[in-house]
C-alpha cells in the first residue's frame, strides 16, 4: 500500500471513534501530561544519537518492517506516539467499546469453550463420535457435512462422484439426521452445525429431530454456519446466488428470532476468508462488511435491530503474527460496537458485544515436518486467549494431509488445556491491553478496515461488492503476493523453504472407509420407496410458492417439506429452479 | 531458451474437479504459469470430469492441471484418465495438486498422471517442470 494511503487511513478513523465516543470527557487524553512532553523530548534525542549511533554499528535485519498485512513497525513504542487516545477509546472490560473484551472478568469467571469440529462418513459414525465425545464430558458437538451436502446434493447426484463422506458427514434426508442424532439429548447439548447454502434445510431436520423427540425448538441450543456472504468471497460452496442466498440467511435470522431464543442463526465468519489468501486487515474488513450487509436487510424487513443482534456471533481465523492477531481480536470487538450503535441505533449491549468463536490456521501448517505444526497451533492458539475468544478449535498437526486422526485430535485439545491450566493467562483480562505496540496496532488495523468498509459501502454495500468480485480480486492479490515472498526467500516457512530436512517425518493418516457410499446410497433408495410421493410433491411446491413470495419466510414450508421426507438434493433443486443455479465470474 | 517446443505458447487448462470450493493454490498456479509465457484457461469451479475433458479436447491444450483439496481424488483422476482415453486424447499431459497421500500419488501415477505437485511446491518447480516435460501437439 502506498504511504500516502496509509496517512489517508488515519485521518476519518478518528474522526470515527472520535464521534462515537460523543461526551466530551472522553476528549481527555490518556497520555496528555507534563510528563510525556518531556518524554517526548527525551525520544527524539534518544531517536538522534543513541539510536543512530547504534543503527551505525549494528543495522536492522531488514531495511523496514512489517506485520503480516502491511502495516509498518517502528523500533520502539512510546506514550508519545499514543498521545490522541482517551480512556474512552480503549474502555473497561464488559463495558462499550468492549475493546478489551466482552465480559467484566473473562476467563475468571468462565474459561473460553474448547469446541472441537467433527463429522466424517456415515451418520452413525459421527454419532458413535458425539456419544464418546459426550461420555467425555463434552457437552458442545460440532458437526463437519460432506461436499456434496454443502452444495445441496443428494449422494446419488452424479456430482456427488467421489465425495460422499469424505470431508464430512454425509446427509440426503431427515433419516439420516434421526441417525446422527440418535440418543442425543438435543435439549442438553449444544450443536453447532457448518453449513451454509443448504443451512436452512439442516436446521430443519435438526427442528424436524427433536419434535419427534417432544422436544420444542425453543429449548434448542446451538449454532449454525449459515454466512452466505463469505461462501461467495471464500469458500465458494453455494446452490443459488448472492441475492437468494442473502434472503434465506434473513429468513432464518427473523425466524429463529422469533421462535429459537437460543439459537445462534448465523456465525459471520472470516476463517474461510483468511484461508484463501486475506491478511488480517481483509479478514476483519471483509467480515465486518458481511455482518453489516445482514443487519441491513433485517432491518429492511423492518425487523427491530434489537429483536435479532443479540443472536449474531462471529468467527475469526487466528494465523500467525502473534501480535497482529490479538489486535485483530481487539479491534473487531471495538468496531463492531461502535457500528452496531452508531450506525443501526442498537440500544441493548447484547447488540454491541462481538461474541466469537476462533480456530487456529489451517493455511499455516506445513506437510513437511508436521510435528512442527503443534508448536504453530499453540502459538496461535495462544494469540485467541489474549485476544478474548469465546470458543477455540485447534487444529491438528496431520490436517495438510486428511482428516485428523484421534491421536492428533487429542494432542491438539491437550494444547488448549495446557494453555488454560498451566500458562497462567486465564487469570486477567486483557493483559495486553495498554501495551503501546497493541494499542497502536488495534489503532491501525481499525483504521484500514474502516478503509475498506467505506470501499464497500461506496461499491454499493456487500452484496454489490462481492457480485463485483472485489473481495475476491483483493485476497487473491494477497495470496499471489504472500506466494512471491515464499518463493524468494523473503517470508520463511520452517520446514517448507528454511531448515529443510530430508528425513520425512511419517505420521499416521485417517483413512475414510468407501462402503459409506453403498451404504448411503441404499438409506437413500428406501427413503425414496417408503416416503408418500404425494405428500412430497405438494410439500416442494409449497417451498416453491414460498421462494416466489420474497414477504413469505422459507422456515415453515422447508420444515414440512423435510417431515415428508423430501431429500436435500430436492429442496436445493427447488432453489436450483427458482433462481437458477450459481455460477462463478472466473475473471475474478 | 529457444527450444522447438517454445516456439508457440502452451496451451494448459487449469481445472477444479468436484466440489471442493478451495481455489486459492489452482488460482495462483494460473496466474504464475501466465507469468511464465503460458495460455491459461481456467475451468472455474466444480466441474466434473466430462467437464474438464471436454474443455481441454475443444481447448486443445497441451496439458491439463488439476486441484483436488477434498480427498476425492482418487475416483476423479480416474475418471479422467478413462475419459481422455475414450476421447483419444492420451497425448495431452495430465498433472495434478492438491492433498494427497503418497501411497495414493503412486496409484495415481500408475493411471498415467505424469506429475503430483503436494503443498509446499513451488510455483516455479511447476513453471520449469512444464516446460520440460510438456511437448506442444501437433
Amino acid at each position: 500500500m502506498a504511504r500516502s494511503e496509509r496517512k489517508a487511513s488515519v485521518g476519518p478513523k478518528r474522526r470515527a471513534r472520535r464521534s462515537a465516543a460523543g461526551k466530551p470527557k472522553s476528549r481527555v487524553r490518556t497520555y496528555d501530561s507534563p510528563g510525556v512532553t518531556a518524554l517526548a523530548r527525551e525520544e527524539r534525542s534518544w531517536r538522534e544519537r543513541v539510536l543512530k549511533e547504534s543503527l551505525a554499528k549494528i543495522p536492522e535485519r531488514r531495511v523496514a518492517f512489517e506485520t503480516d498485512s502491511g502495516i509498518p513497525i517502528d523500533v520502539l513504542q512510546t506514550p508519545v506516539s499514543r498521545r490522541a487516545e482517551t480512556p474512552a477509546d480503549i474502555g473497561l472490560p464488559g463495558a462499550f467499546p468492549y475493546t478489551r473484551g466482552i465480559q467484566p472478568t473473562m476467563y475468571r469467571s468462565r474459561r473460553w469453550t474448547m469446541r472441537q469440529f467433527a463429522g466424517f462418513g456415515s451418520p452413525s459414525d459421527t454419532n458413535q463420535r458425539f456419544k464418546y465425545l459426550i461420555a467425555n464430558g463434552g457437552t458442545g458437538l460440532s458437526t463437519a457435512f460432506d461436499m456434496p451436502t454443502l452444495m445441496g446434493y443428494d449422494a446419488d447426484h452424479p456430482m456427488s462422484l467421489g465425495e460422499v463422506g469424505k470431508e464430512g458427514v454425509a446427509i440426503s434426508s431427515l433419516k439420516d439426521f434421526e441417525i446422527l442424532f440418535e440418543g442425543i439429548a438435543l435439549d442438553q447439548v449444544t450443536t453447532s452445525m457448518t453449513i451454509n447454502a443448504s443451512a436452512i434445510i439442516a436446521l430443519a431436520m435438526y427442528i424436524a429431530v427433536a419434535e419427534q423427540r417432544g422436544i420444542p425448538m425453543a429449548a434448542l441450543g446451538g449454532t449454525i454456519q449459515n454466512d452466505m456472504l463469505k461462501e461467495f468471497i471464500a469458500q465458494k460452496e453455494w446452490i443459488v446466488g448472492p441475492r437468494p442466498s442473502v434472503r434465506i440467511v434473513v429468513d432464518m435470522i427473523a425466524f429463529c428470532s422469533e421462535h429459537m431464543p437460543k439459537w445462534h442463526p448465523v456465525s459471520i465468519s472470516g476463517y474461510h476468508i483468511r484461508e484463501a489468501g486475506a491478511n488480517a486487515v481483509q479478514e476483519l474488513a471483509f467480515t465486518l462488511a458481511d455482518g453489516i450487509g445482514y443487519v441491513e436487510e433485517c432491518v429492511k424487513r423492518g425487523m427491530p435491530i434489537d429483536s435479532f443482534a443479540p443472536r449474531l456471533s462471529f468467527f475469526w481465523d487466528v494465523h500467525n503474527d502473534f501480535f497482529e492477531e490479538i489486535a485483530k481480536f481487539r479491534a473487531a470487538r471495538r468496531m463492531w460496537a461502535t457500528v452496531m450503535r452508531d450506525r443501526f441505533g442498537a440500544r441493548d449491549p447484547k447488540s454491541m458485544m462481538l461474541k466469537t468463536h476462533a480456530q487456529t490456521a489451517g493455511v499455516s501448517l506445513t506437510a513437511q515436518q508436521p510435528i512442527n505444526n503443534v508448536v504453530r497451533v499453540a502459538l496461535q492458539a495462544m494469540a485467541a486467549v489474549l485476544g478474548g475468544t469465546q470458543s477455540l478449535h485447534t487444529n491438528s498437526l496431520d490436517e495438510t494431509y486428511a482428516l485428523p486422526t484421534e491421536e492428533a485430535v487429542t494432542i491438539a485439545l491437550r494444547t488448549q488445556q495446557i494453555i488454560a491450566n498451566e500458562s497462567g493467562v486465564d487469570r486477567v483480562v486483557d493483559p495486553l491491553g495498554g501495551s503501546y505496540f497493541m494499542e497502536q496496532l488495534t489503532d491501525e488495523i481499525e483504521g484500514r478496515a474502516y478503509d475498506y468498509l467505506r470501499r464497500i459501502d461506496e461499491l454499493g454495500g456487500v452484496i454489490r461488492a462481492v457480485e463485483q468480485g472485489f473481495q475476491q480480486k483483493e485476497l487473491g492479490e494477497t495470496a499471489y503476493r504472500h506466494q512471491r515472498e515464499v518463493e524468494s526467500g523473503d517470508r520463511i516457512i520452517v520446514g517448507m523453504n528454511g531448515f529443510k530436512n530430508d528425513d520425512a517425518m511419517p505420521i499416521k493418516l485417517l483413512a475414510i472407509d468407501n462402503s459409506v457410499v453403498d451404504e448411503q446410497l441404499a438409506r437413500l433408495a428406501a427413503v425414496r420407496a417408503q416416503r408418500d410421493a404425494g405428500k412430497v410433491s405438494a410439500a416442494l411446491s409449497a417451498v416453491e410458492v414460498a421462494c416466489r413470495d420474497e414477504f413469505t419466510n422459507l422456515m415453515p414450508p422447508v420444515i414440512a417439506a423435510v417431515k415428508a421426507y423430501a431429500t436435500l438434493g430436492e429442496i436445493s433443486d427447488v432453489f436450483r429452479r427458482v433462481w437458477g443455479a450459481y455460477r462463478e465470474d472466473i475473471a475474478s | 531458451m529457444t527450444t522447438a517446443k517454445q516456439k508457440y505458447k502452451l496451451r494448459i487448462l487449469v481445472a477444479k474437479p468436484g466440489l471442493d470450493g478451495h481455489d486459492r493454490g489452482a488460482k495462483i498456479i494460473a496466474r504464475a504459469l501466465r507469468d511464465a509465457g503460458m495460455e491459461i484457461i481456467y475451468t472455474g469451479l466444480h466441474q466434473t470430469p466430462e467437464m474438464i475433458v471436454s474443455a481441454a479436447v475443444q481447448e486443445d491444450v497441451d496439458a491439463i492441471g488439476m486441484s483436488i483439496m477434498s480427498g476425492a481424488h482418487m475416483t476423479l483422476f480416474p475418471a479422467v484418465m478413462e475419459l481422455l482415453k475414450a476421447r483419444e486424447a492420451t497425448d495431452i499431459l495430465v498433472f495434478g495438486g492438491g492433498i494427497i497421500p503418497d501411497e495414493d500419488i503412486t496409484a495415481v501415477k500408475a493411471l498415467g498422471i505424469a506429475e503430483i505437485f503436494t503443498p509446499g511446491s513451488s510455483t516455479q518447480d511447476i513453471v520449469k517442470w512444464i516446460q520440460e516435460n510438456v511437448a506442444q501437439r501437433a
